[in-house]
């Protein structure tokens, strides 16, 4: 009963009688609903994230025992594993393409995106097949679509004959960086334009007739009405796109490769410590990167405001 | 008199708007298809053509085809683990799911907003956090090559974005339908099953499809937990197709696996577009 907050009790105050029971009824319901979900959740997430954190501190030594000859493993805490991936090689580089991709993704993808639901904004024929056709980058598993743009950069591809140069894109440098940006833009800007889509659809033509009556040029009706009214949709876009990008991982793996100095994301030197078994570094690296992310999200949400729980909760009646 | 070159300059103008709106939507029709086109033409090719780049192929031929589900790659055999892992994560993220977004949108308990909070903050996970940590636990627990390795981290990626939106449909729906059933005699529970159920599937339906293209998608964790070619996804397995020499990638052969492994979502794409879209709108406006 302790469960139920004041809302519910209110508005129940017609039928005084079988509140207690129902009340009660409605406790032990959701706790009953929200239990399947908080173990799952428990077990694949608050778990490992506690786990990788107790695992970066972790550091295993390796020594001959002097008596029997044999290799004995000694544990201990400390901060060893933080002091390789900080004072190591593949930090700062790495932190860097991972940014890199973010900022410049991203920013491309909210200009594209933004473009594409203002052609699309208004009523036209072929709205359905429009829709579908933009669909189809978001459908298509990242890994494929890695596949793909690495058969169109292929040195004998057709990037290369469109351009008529030959471009040894997925090698290293900045081209291998340039040829993820432009996959990352391909699939996922279309995906940004639905979403700004859907929040130009709730602005009331009204507010633009008006515009229009008082002279305002198409031009400042956007930035005075548009941009402020899908902003919410926008900025919830943007968050959910930056935290993506930052952990971006099988798209990089499959179109470059892994160990590529330049283009090489914090997953996939995470990823790299795992398969070599070096399960400390790993963890540091991903607990690294976590913190990065989850700072990221936090600036985020501060600057741009992103309402993210409020929505959720909000009663809409 | 004076109204007549305003209305010439009205249409005019409403002309070469309409123009430019139909190149615009053309190019956006371009940008999204052509990529996903060169797929298709690529696997279309006979092997001997892979690098022509023709925008056509000429001849049309399936060899790749043949060659993408011969038995040396275990392709056919990757597609129907890619469909067990994500139909066994869409089944079981909706029914947890479902119980959980009736309970955020009708009920009201204490603690409603720090749970919402913990949800969408377990989307926000970087995967590879999780990844090494379950690895560990996975190999202790001899899940290692299992279809639940990868089922249960594949429901915690899919639980947020469906809670979400049936969250959203839920909350939709008028109130009064529950109190109807309770007057009548129901308990919450049967109010639930007997009328809220029945009528949320449309939502349930659309957040199945969102599910399962998130869960088909799903690489990291199938490439670390799996190291068995058998029990390989169609993901994974494709991005491992070699060629008959070591060094040369098979790339009309793992354009045709590309192809095969994308279809069934671009079918679905064009058949659910609407519903797609509401879906993914959903939670970011309401």
């Amino acid at each position: 009963m302790s469960v139920l907050s004041q809302g519910r009790a209110r508005r129940d105050t017609g039928s005084r009688p079988p509140r207690t029971s129902r009340r009660a009824g409605t406790g032990r319901l959701a706790a009953a609903l929200l239990s399947p979900t908080l173990l799952v959740l428990g077990l694949v997430v608050g778990y490992p994230v506690l786990a990788a954190f107790r695992l970066s501190f972790v550091v295993s030594s390796e020594s001959i025992d002097s008596q029997t000859g044999f290799k004995v493993t000694t544990t201990s805490y400390g901060l060893d594993n933080y002091e390789a991936v900080f004072t190591g090689e593949r930090f700062l580089r790495p932190w860097w393409n991972t940014t890199s991709f973010a900022l410049v993704s991203v920013a491309i993808e909210v200009l594209i995106g933004v473009a594409m639901a203002l052609v699309m904004h208004r009523a036209f024929r072929g709205r359905a097949l429009v829709r579908a056709a933009i669909l189809v980058p978001w459908a298509i598993p990242t890994a494929i679509s890695g596949l793909l743009w690495k058969w169109i950069f292929n040195s004998q591809g057709v990037a290369n004959e469109l351009l008529g140069a030959k471009v040894l894109w997925s090698s290293e440098g900045f081209q291998a960086w340039l040829s993820v940006v432009i996959a990352d833009t391909w699939k996922t800007a279309p995906f940004i334009g639905l979403l700004v889509l859907a929040g130009l659809q709730i602005i009331p033509g009204e507010l633009y007739e008006a515009a229009r009556v008082d002279g305002a040029s198409p031009w400042r009706a956007f930035w005075r009405i548009t941009l402020p009214l899908v902003r919410p949709a926008l900025v919830v876009a943007v968050l959910f796109r930056l935290l993506d990008v930052l952990r971006m991982f099988d798209l990089v793996y499959v179109l470059v490769g892994p160990r590529k100095h330049s283009v090489e994301t914090l997953s996939m030197v995470a990823f790299e410590e795992m398969s070599n078994l070096r399960f400390g570094t790993a963890a540091a690296y991903a607990t690294v990167l976590f913190l990065y992310i989850a700072a990221v999200a936090f600036a985020f949400v501060k600057l741009f405001g992103a309402d993210l729980i409020g929505r959720g909760t909000r009663s809409s009646q | 008199m004076s109204t007549t070159p305003t209305t010439i300059t009205t249409i005019g103008r409403f002309r070469t708007g309409s123009l430019a709106r139909r190149i615009g939507i053309a190019a956006i029709v371009v940008y999204c298809l052509v990529p996903f086109y060169w797929m298709v033409v690529s696997s279309l090719r006979r092997p001997a053509d892979q690098f022509s780049n023709s925008p056509l192929p000429a001849p049309v031929s399936f060899d790749n085809y043949a060659a993408a589900f011969d038995a040396r790659n275990g392709f056919g055999r990757a597609l129907l683990n890619s469909l067990v892992v994500a139909g066994a994560t869409t089944a079981l993220t909706l029914v947890v799911a479902i119980f959980v977004g009736y309970a955020l949108a009708r009920l009201h308990f204490r603690g409603k907003t720090l749970i919402l909070t913990l949800i969408i903050a377990a989307s926000m996970f970087p995967p590879i956090t999780l990844v090494v940590p379950l690895l560990r636990l996975f190999t202790d627990a001899g899940w290692i090559n299992t279809y639940q390795a990868m089922i249960v981290p594949s429901m915690s990626f899919a639980l947020p974005l469906a809670v979400w939106n049936l969250t959203a449909f839920f909350r939709q729906m008028p109130a009064e339908l529950e109190k109807a059933a309770q007057v009548d005699g129901c308990t919450p529970a049967q109010a639930f099953r007997k009328v809220v159920l029945p009528l949320a599937a449309p939502g349930i339906f659309t957040t199945a499809i969102l599910v399962f293209i998130c869960a088909w998608n799903e690489f990291l964790i199938a490439v670390s937990v799996v190291n068995d070619r058998q029990m390989m996804t169609a993901n994974v397995i494709v991005s491992l197709f070699t060629g008959q020499y070591k060094y040369d990638q098979p790339f009309g052969t793992q354009m045709a696996a590309g192809v095969v492994v994308t279809l069934p979502l671009v079918v679905a794409v064009l058949f659910f577009q609407r519903r797609i879209v509401d879906g993914l709108t959903a939670g970011g406006l309401k």
